[in-house]
């Protein structure tokens, strides 16, 4: 396992799989999603309280989810980065910023046009809401302080450490529900004992969280694949690489 | 068909927070590609203009 991992992690055999990897990540997150958009829109009944408005769910959470997932995996590769100076771990943090940007500028937004016919308003400042705002900060923050040191080694180190510091913000997302009042609900899934969420609802929630997850990984593969051709272009099996194409 | 683009009257929410989605999602998808299309043919190019002058 760990030789495998060992294998994985240097960029040349990361680039050759991650070739191979995508085409499969790609598919099953474009088929999940179809099916949840499906299963979500046409299938599953209308909310009893909130008539279809709700159906926003279907996008707003599994965003969410991506938002937190995608800035945990930042901030581990980060670590992983700080401590054994790995490349792939760089890389995998750097790629990662802009996608979890995306889901969280996602979540704002879908959430406001949830909030609206709801809540009666856009945007409230209220706990669960300004932290996920904090978040897009973080992220922008993070991408910004990435771009302004042209040393990616170095910028890498310093990127890393802010991740690191803003993760004592994912906690106070997830919980924020429970700690402070407002407006925004609870959770309904990711609580101890059975979800308070109705199967025909649950199904595509689930669909389009894994359909959203399969998507982060084959967005990060390119991305990745991208930033490894950069930084190593010098080296020699980018030339046997490109020697070979030509 | 109607109701369905109707969302009991959500249509204006509903539908932008899923047309916004799939925006998010495609320039996540076309930019990252484009710009590794860019970075393999620019060095191919290198690769080729080197080998045109040894040659």
């Amino acid at each position: 396992m760990f030789n495998l991992l060992h294998r994985l992690s240097s960029p040349p055999s990361f680039f050759a799989f991650a070739g191979r990897a995508l085409p499969w990540l790609l598919g099953g997150a474009l088929l999940l999603i179809a099916a949840g958009c499906y299963q979500g829109l046409v299938v599953a009944p209308a909310d009893y309280q909130q008539g279809d408005s709700y159906r926003i769910m279907f996008v707003h959470v599994p965003s969410a989810w991506m938002s937190l997932f995608i800035y945990m995996v930042m901030a581990a590769a980060g670590a992983i980065a700080l401590v054994w100076r790995i490349k792939l771990a760089e890389v995998i943090a750097s790629a990662s910023a802009p996608i979890g940007a995306s889901f969280t500028f996602l979540t704002l937004v879908t959430g406001a046009l949830w909030g609206k016919p709801m809540w009666g308003a856009w945007w409230v400042w209220d706990a669960r809401l300004t932290s996920e705002l904090i978040l897009l900060f973080l992220y922008l923050g993070y991408m910004g302080l990435e771009s302004a040191i042209p040393d990616k080694r170095s910028a890498a180190r310093a990127t890393a450490i802010l991740a690191l510091v803003g993760s004592v913000n994912i906690p106070i997302i997830h919980f924020s529900v429970e700690w402070w009042n407002t407006l925004h609900q609870g959770a309904t899934v990711t609580k101890l004992g059975a979800p308070s969420i109705h199967p025909s609802m649950l199904l595509p929630l689930l669909l389009m969280a894994v359909g959203f997850k399969l998507f982060y990984f084959a967005n990060l593969l390119v991305r990745a694949r991208c930033q490894m051709l950069e930084r190593e272009q010098r080296s020699h099996w980018v030339s046997t690489l490109i020697k070979e194409a030509a | 068909m109607d109701s369905f683009l109707h969302m009991g009257g959500y249509a204006f929410y509903v539908w932008t927070s899923y047309a916004l989605a799939l925006v998010v999602l495609s320039l996540n998808w076309i930019l990252p590609r484009r710009a590794l299309h860019k970075r393999w043919h620019a060095l191919l190019r290198r690769e080729q203009s080197s080998t045109g002058k040894a040659a």
